[in-house]
């Protein structure tokens, strides 16, 4: 693939998954990763390896079943009042191009979510460790690093970023 | 009209109901921080956080900024984030090191670790013959009235007079034994990293669901059952799941009825003790390892004795829910009468393998984190109580689970057996609330 063919292959990637975010549909979600890869928010920018420190998610294959199965359960309380996300992504930068297809990629992304009455912002850095196979790229990391990771949260984050 | 009311606090606590006033007034909530917040002990950090002279962390006493300082001294120093000259904060930042010293960053008076006054700019020619001088203690940053710390846990108390804290903690105080026993070297140390969740809800209202034993089947089902497939799935593929995910899966199998196994005891103060087993020793080699360094720290037999403390946490009213057995702690820091903010700490055990640690902090992650699979269903209840109180539509709010069953010895109420989803720490919460209000010692 040429640069800009990986570029154009890379950035379509991300918005689908923001997409799939903003679309609620967690199972496609889940299908973008490798069977080993994983969601990572550091509490501390600092942090290099997402295993072993405080994060405010750091989540294999198993804990995002947990976490979808979990807010598509009918009594998870939280789920009733209607919200909704709106995620752009910007800024994709490809740091690394492998020549077997991986990419290293960075971006910007802004989400804003609208819960009852309530708007919130979060912004900040996805970095996203992508697979080439045969199906398109798959996640074997991706790392959110958010601008607002250490300011008091007004409630909680559900679900993904 | 405040008045009259605050004359009727009495009249708003009743052993079994609690008017609702109690939960979205102002004028009380304002009482409340005078009363009890900024009287009796509340905690402020952990020694470790603060490592190096200089050293400081931001921490909110009551209505009250305040400042954990390590002076050169080697001392934990908790003083008011205020400079005397005007009035200006200190410390903007939320934590950092202030260096060899203090200094205001409006017209630079400079103070010590401590808050003694260090110096002023000109200050022979600027005030020659006032009253303003290093002799002057009101030139000083006001220091909290008392400071105390248990086994590093550091607690300051904005009034001159009142138990010490030994005195105040009490039997909860086994909050920090249980934590730092736990550890081989009898010791814990911060885990440097404060997860910090706003609850629009009155701060009485958290306390109370945390020994509230009847709420995690309702609540949590959807977290525990989601947990509970997956753990079974896990252990289909590889024999055995994570501590972490039975911890979450209990909230589904241990169902409604069992609650009523587990125990509470309350104590004076309004404290509590909520007893329940965690699961936390497996036989697996991690588990093990860990046992076998107790052995040599403690000998075999105090080992039995730390390990087996059977508490699931520990309330230290009015400000603090300890998750001893996990190393973790949540602090209460009321910001209004509908608004909390909760400070989330977890701590290492000295000496431990890491593998201990991990557990733990899975715990923290999964649980206690910005994104918790648990507490998100809390605080939407939370919510919701603070918006039903406020309407018309009833006057109290009952806490009769179990009323009059209740078994006291020497002022501590402990709930018999098959009464764990009894509303004793509620009732007694509010005894203690209405002792701290009516101006009791």
């Amino acid at each position: 693939m040429s640069k800009l063919e990986t570029q154009h292959a890379v950035e379509q990637f991300l918005y689908c998954q923001a997409d799939l975010l903003d679309a609620k549909k967690w199972q496609h979600w889940i299908d973008l990763f490798t069977p080993d890869g994983v969601y990572w928010m550091p509490a501390d920018p600092a942090d290099k390896h997402w295993d072993g420190v405080p994060a405010i998610f750091a989540e294999d294959h198993n804990l995002r079943t947990v976490r979808m199965k979990r807010v598509l359960h009918p009594d998870a309380w939280s789920q009733r009042p209607l919200w909704a996300t709106n995620h752009v992504v910007s800024n994709v930068v490809i740091d690394k191009a492998a020549k077997n297809g991986d990419v290293v990629a960075r971006s910007r992304f802004h989400m804003m979510e609208l819960r009852r009455d309530d708007v919130r912002h979060f912004a900040g850095q996805y970095t996203h460790h992508l697979k080439k196979t045969k199906s398109g790229y798959r996640i074997k990391l991706q790392r959110v690093d958010m601008t607002n990771a250490q300011a008091a949260y007004d409630y909680v984050l559900q679900v993904w970023v | 009209m405040l008045q009259e009311r605050i004359a009727d606090l009495a009249k708003f606590v009743e052993p079994d109901r609690v008017r609702k006033e109690v939960y979205t007034d102002a004028a009380i909530f304002e009482l409340e921080m005078q009363r009890i917040h900024e009287k009796y002990w509340i905690y402020c950090g952990h020694e470790s956080q603060v490592p190096k002279a200089g050293d400081y962390y931001t921490v909110q006493v009551g209505r009250q900024p305040m400042l954990l300082v390590r002076g050169k001294d080697k001392k934990v120093h908790v003083l008011y984030n205020r400079c005397p000259h005007r009035g200006n904060m200190i410390c903007g930042d939320r934590h950092g090191n202030t260096g060899e010293f203090f200094r205001c960053s409006y017209h630079a008076w400079t103070f010590q670790h401590d808050g003694k006054l260090r110096s002023i700019p000109m200050m022979e020619s600027g005030y020659a013959g006032t009253r303003y001088g290093k002799d002057n203690p009101d030139c000083s940053m006001k220091r909290a009235a008392r400071v105390e710390s248990y086994r590093g846990f550091v607690f300051a108390s904005l009034a001159a007079d009142g138990p010490t804290l030994k005195e105040f903690l009490g039997e909860s105080k086994i909050a920090f034994d249980d934590m730092c026993d736990r550890a081989p070297g009898g010791e814990v140390e911060v885990v440097p990293n404060c997860f910090r969740v706003i609850q629009h809800s009155n701060w009485k209202i958290f306390l109370e669901n945390q020994l509230d034993a009847l709420h995690p089947s309702v609540v949590h089902q959807s977290t525990g059952r989601a947990a509970h497939e997956v753990e079974k799935d896990i252990a289909k593929k590889t024999g055995k799941a994570p501590l972490s995910y039975h911890m979450l899966s209990a909230f589904a199998t241990v169902t409604i009825d069992k609650w009523d196994n587990f125990q509470t005891l309350n104590y004076p103060h309004g404290h509590c003790i909520l007893t329940g087993y965690m699961g936390l020793r497996p036989k697996d080699p991690d588990t093990l390892a860990y046992e076998k360094v107790m052995h040599k720290a403690y000998g075999k037999e105090r080992t039995e004795e730390i390990l087996g403390v059977n508490i699931h946490h520990v309330l230290i009213y009015p400000g603090l829910s300890v998750q001893s057995p996990l190393q973790q702690l949540r602090a209460v820091r009321p910001l209004g009468v509908d608004k909390t903010l909760t400070e989330i700490w977890h701590f290492r055990l000295k000496g431990a393998p890491e593998p201990i640690y991990r557990r733990s902090l899975a715990y923290y992650n999964l649980v206690n984190s910005p994104s918790t699979l648990i507490n998100a269903d809390d605080l939407e209840n939370f919510w919701k109580c603070q918006q039903g109180l406020g309407s018309d539509g009833g006057d109290w709010v009952s806490f009769g689970r179990f009323h009059g069953r209740d078994l006291e010895k020497d002022g501590v109420v402990e709930t018999g057996p098959g009464m764990g989803t009894s509303e004793a720490p509620m009732r007694n919460q509010m005894k203690a609330w209405a002792q701290y209000m009516g101006g009791a010692r």
